[in-house]
């Protein structure tokens, strides 16, 4: 049993932590890329609708006393769920009120013009949400407690008998939901009646009108679906991480970085690219100071993105 | 763009602002109010460093925290651990801007749009986690009792205004003599038309890193002062995205791409914010945040383009567009005529020499081993079916698109893989398959654009251009913008912005296409015109018909290939290419009468 042993512990322990943190940062990149991938906006609020998403579940868990039916073990993720469809009405509205009054099929075709407005109404949305959170929910930091949390599977790691992976329960069943959810968007997307008309939509929005497709319909449900699928992974999350309202601007900075990484406009590039900022950001911290694991997500980000601007799994397409 | 040259009203205006700003800093006595005088000018200052570069050239930046906080940062290390005086920190930190701004731009500005954006986002947000890595995690500007003036330490709050109200008043000049000047018409076409910038001969990417470097260098003087001012630097207050957010805000806010957007941005959200936080803030923590977001929505749902240009437009009287005094008569003004006589095509030399050259798109051969000269004074005609590689073909010669295979070259000098503006600065001109035009601006200013490639200054640029409006017949329309105009015009300032330039080749991307029978003929009218004032010209064209009367002779391209070359009449009556043109059956039938 030499160092190498010891390293190749520490290395599987963090390879692991990196791909469970992945797949939820995975599912929080697919909720905004949605958003982005269907109607181009850069939606600076998507921080606040995963803090909501917190916030959704430990009311449901904590207060409304339906979900101690279920047990302090399911109850936690059937709330994180729930979140979904709540914050996608949530989401449509916003849009359809909102958002929608600054974006639209008029202004997507002009170069430039429609980003500004929507980014800086995206920004005013988020300051309102925020604050707003703040006046309703306090700075106390919260977390959605699971007897889970504090369970780990201990994986016998076979080259060593001392020597063993710890897999933390709660982390382990976030990083299994997550990945189904994002599973079933992926096949809404790609294979339903629905996900064909967000495609048409995102792909060509003057060609899928002349389809006789309501684009701005469309887009309503995009936004929604991509604020309730931040929202459940902001559930899960809360079982983990501690959240005060401000807690989505350390998150969506994050989303962005995942959503370019994977090439904009892919459900699946998405994902990966969250599953990739998971990974440099646990395994950094074999090389690096813990405090640095956040610069090496950006320097990997920005590293990726200059070498191959069309993200890692996008595809460039640009004619002149 | 508004007529340049009449720079003394805009002075006017800044200098009585500065001096009310200062007045009011000298009348005020409580020092709430006077940190208030001192903070709107520093972000009105991010807020114009941001303007600069991404309020006219389009490229939108989310992290001009980063220049803002090595601004902050380098005074107060300088001072902490150097002790030198802010006096000489600023500049210092200007300096660090600047060095900032040429590592982050040059890999950066390969980026487009949203990419660029969210990846300069990135930039502050790393740099944040290091300086709190490198144990700066709120550091503090020592008092300097001894000298306190040295050390740009003062007890009266008022000079502080006055700091910060020159600072503003640099900001506004440089802005203004970018504005008007050929660097601000230049950044305005990268936004306008990043392509056609390009091809008009404005070398983009020296222009945008012209502009992140003043950019950055004006962002960190607002982050020094910044410091100075607040005396407390912590990496969240000068790297964090509220930083980059609040220089994106004032100047959208205000209005974009404006001299005054970013101030009065300032002017109306700092006080707002500051004021709701000061008095509401401790009564309902985050209610001042919903208030002051809910003002950004409300104001942007409203006045979605900023403040200033809401203003403007209701202020302004319908015929809005002043007449530019200064349009020299297009007969003071003589056209550029050859020097030589003209010589026959078929004697002359050859301007252009393609040879093997090749690209493809994965399995898809564009262009398969091409080989052609275009002799100096001819007018050229390439022809083909859809899809035959026309236009790829001028991709490559003009730059856009680097040969896999094959040379290029032009008046005796290799071209290929020159960027476009390095090929349309050694004379060779374009023009687009769908026009490609600064909608935005008058069509004057768009000639101007492409004049600027072939003149020393911007009086000169200005002649040519409506040498080049006269050439086609377009004077009249000089002031109009060209968003208004028709197909025919559209086409015909093209045409006049690449003549600006006075190009020895003009490269013409079916500059028929979509034009009436009459049209065409007013077109054909001028293109037959070109050579005998030195340019010679190669057409791609789909109608065979027009072609036949225009060109000396003919290209015909199929599937990558040249299929035949020759005089109009020759070339179609080969079998070949009646056969790629209305296919074979046709061609067999024909070869039975």
């Amino acid at each position: 049993m030499g160092s190498l042993g010891t390293f190749l512990e520490i290395f599987l322990q963090a390879l692991a932590a990196g791909i469970l943190v992945g797949a939820i940062y995975g599912l929080m990149c697919v909720g905004l890329g949605i958003i982005f991938g269907v109607m181009r906006v850069i939606n600076f609020a998507q921080g606040e609708f995963l803090m909501l998403g917190m916030y959704f579940t430990f009311y449901l868990v904590t207060s409304f006393g339906v979900l101690s039916l279920l047990g302090p073990v399911v109850g936690p993720y059937a709330g994180a769920l729930l979140a979904g469809p709540a914050l996608f009405v949530l989401g449509y509205a916003l849009h359809r009120f909102l958002i929608s009054r600054a974006t639209g099929v008029n202004i997507t075709g002009t170069e430039g013009e429609g980003h500004y407005v929507q980014l800086i109404l995206t920004l005013g949305v988020a300051l309102v949400l925020q604050n707003g959170g703040l006046i309703l929910f306090g700075s106390t930091p919260e977390l959605v407690r699971t007897p889970l949390s504090s369970r780990a599977w201990e994986i016998p790691l076979l080259y060593d008998e001392t020597a063993s992976l710890f897999l933390n329960k709660a982390r382990m069943v976030s990083g299994a939901v997550s990945i189904t959810v994002a599973a079933a968007l992926y096949w809404l997307v790609n294979y339903s009646r629905l996900g064909k008309t967000l495609r048409a939509a995102a792909d060509n929005a003057q060609a899928a009108i002349y389809m006789g497709i309501d684009v701005d319909r469309a887009h309503r449900i995009a936004f929604g679906i991509g604020t309730g699928i931040t929202a459940i992974a902001g559930g899960l999350v809360a079982t983990y991480n501690p959240f005060q309202p401000y807690i989505g601007l350390d998150f969506v900075i994050i989303m962005y970085a995942g959503v370019v990484l994977g090439g904009m406009g892919s459900i699946l590039g998405a994902f990966w690219g969250g599953m990739t900022i998971g990974l440099v950001q646990q395994l950094s911290t074999l090389v690096l100071p813990v405090q640095l694991q956040n610069a090496a997500i950006f320097v990997v980000f920005l590293l990726i993105v200059l070498v191959r601007p069309q993200g890692l799994f996008g595809r460039a397409a640009e004619r002149i | 763009m508004r007529a340049r040259g009449k720079l003394l009203p805009p002075l006017l205006a800044i200098a009585i602002l500065a001096a009310a700003w200062l007045a009011l800093g000298m009348l005020v006595t409580n020092s709430y109010y006077q940190l208030m005088l001192t903070l709107v000018p520093i972000w009105a200052v991010l807020g114009l460093s941001w303007n600069l570069l991404s309020g006219y050239t389009g490229l939108v930046s989310f992290g001009h925290a980063a220049f803002f906080g090595l601004g902050a940062y380098t005074v107060t290390i300088a001072l902490t651990g150097y002790d030198l005086t802010p006096w000489l920190g600023i500049p210092l930190g200007m300096v660090v801007g600047v060095i900032a701004a040429i590592v982050i731009g040059y890999p950066t500005f390969r980026l487009r749009g949203h990419y660029f954006a969210l990846s300069m986002l990135a930039y502050p947000m790393a740099l944040l986690y290091v300086f709190e890595w490198l144990g700066y995690q709120e550091v503090t500007l020592p008092m300097k009792r001894q000298a306190p003036g040295f050390y740009m330490q003062f007890s009266d709050y008022r000079v502080y205004v006055a700091l910060a109200v020159a600072l503003l008043v640099a900001a506004l000049l440089v802005s203004l003599l970018i504005e008007r000047s050929r660097f601000g018409l230049s950044l305005v076409a990268i936004k306008q038309n990043e392509p056609a910038a390009e091809a008009a001969g404005i070398d983009t990417l020296s222009w945008k890193m012209r502009a992140i470097m003043l950019s950055g260098a004006i962002a960190a003087a607002a982050g020094g002062l910044y410091a100075v001012v607040l005396l407390v630097v912590t990496p969240e207050s000068v790297f964090g995205m509220l930083v980059s957010a609040q220089a994106l805000v004032v100047a959208l806010f205000g209005g974009v791409g404006t001299l005054w957007g970013p101030l009065i941005g300032a002017a109306v959200l700092i006080p707002l914010s500051e004021t709701l936080q000061a008095n509401l803030g401790n009564v309902v923590p985050g209610i001042q945040g919903v208030i002051y977001g809910g003002a950004i929505v409300l104001v942007v749902l409203l006045a979605p383009e900023g403040i200033f240009w809401r203003v403007r437009d209701r202020l302004a009287r319908p015929h809005a567009t002043a007449p530019i005094a200064e349009l020299p008569r297009a007969s003071a003004v003589a056209i550029k005529s050859p020097d030589a006589p003209m010589k026959t095509a078929a004697d002359a030399a050859p301007l252009l020499t393609v040879s093997g050259l090749s690209k493809s798109f994965g399995g898809l051969r564009a262009v398969a081993d091409v080989n052609f000269e275009v002799r100096t004074g001819e007018i050229l005609g390439i022809i083909g079916p859809n899809g035959a590689g026309k236009t790829t073909l001028f991709n490559v010669l003009d730059g856009f698109l680097p040969p896999d295979a094959g040379d290029i070259h032009f008046a005796g000098q290799r071209i290929d893989g020159l960027k476009p503006n390095r090929i349309c600065r050694l004379g060779i001109g374009r023009t687009f398959q769908v026009v490609r035009a600064f909608l935005r601006l008058s069509v004057l200013h768009n000639v101007v654009v492409g004049a600027y490639v072939a003149t020393r200054t911007d009086a000169d640029a200005l002649a040519a251009a409506t040498a080049a409006l006269g050439q086609v017949g377009l004077l009249d329309r000089a002031e109009a913008p060209a968003g208004g105009l028709t197909n025919k015009e559209l086409r015909l300032m093209e045409l006049a912005r690449a003549l600006a330039g006075n190009p020895r080749l003009l490269l013409m991307d079916e500059p028929l296409a979509g034009l009436a029978a009459r049209e065409i003929e007013d077109m054909l009218g001028v293109i037959r015109a070109l050579p005998a004032r030195g340019a010679t010209v190669v057409i791609i064209e789909h109608t065979m018909r027009a072609m036949v009367r225009l060109a000396e002779r003919l290209i015909v391209l199929d599937h990558g290939r040249i299929l035949a070359v020759g005089k109009p009449s020759d070339v179609t009556s080969e079998p070949s290419v009646i056969e790629a043109y209305l296919g074979q059956k046709w061609a067999a039938s024909r070869a039975h009468h």
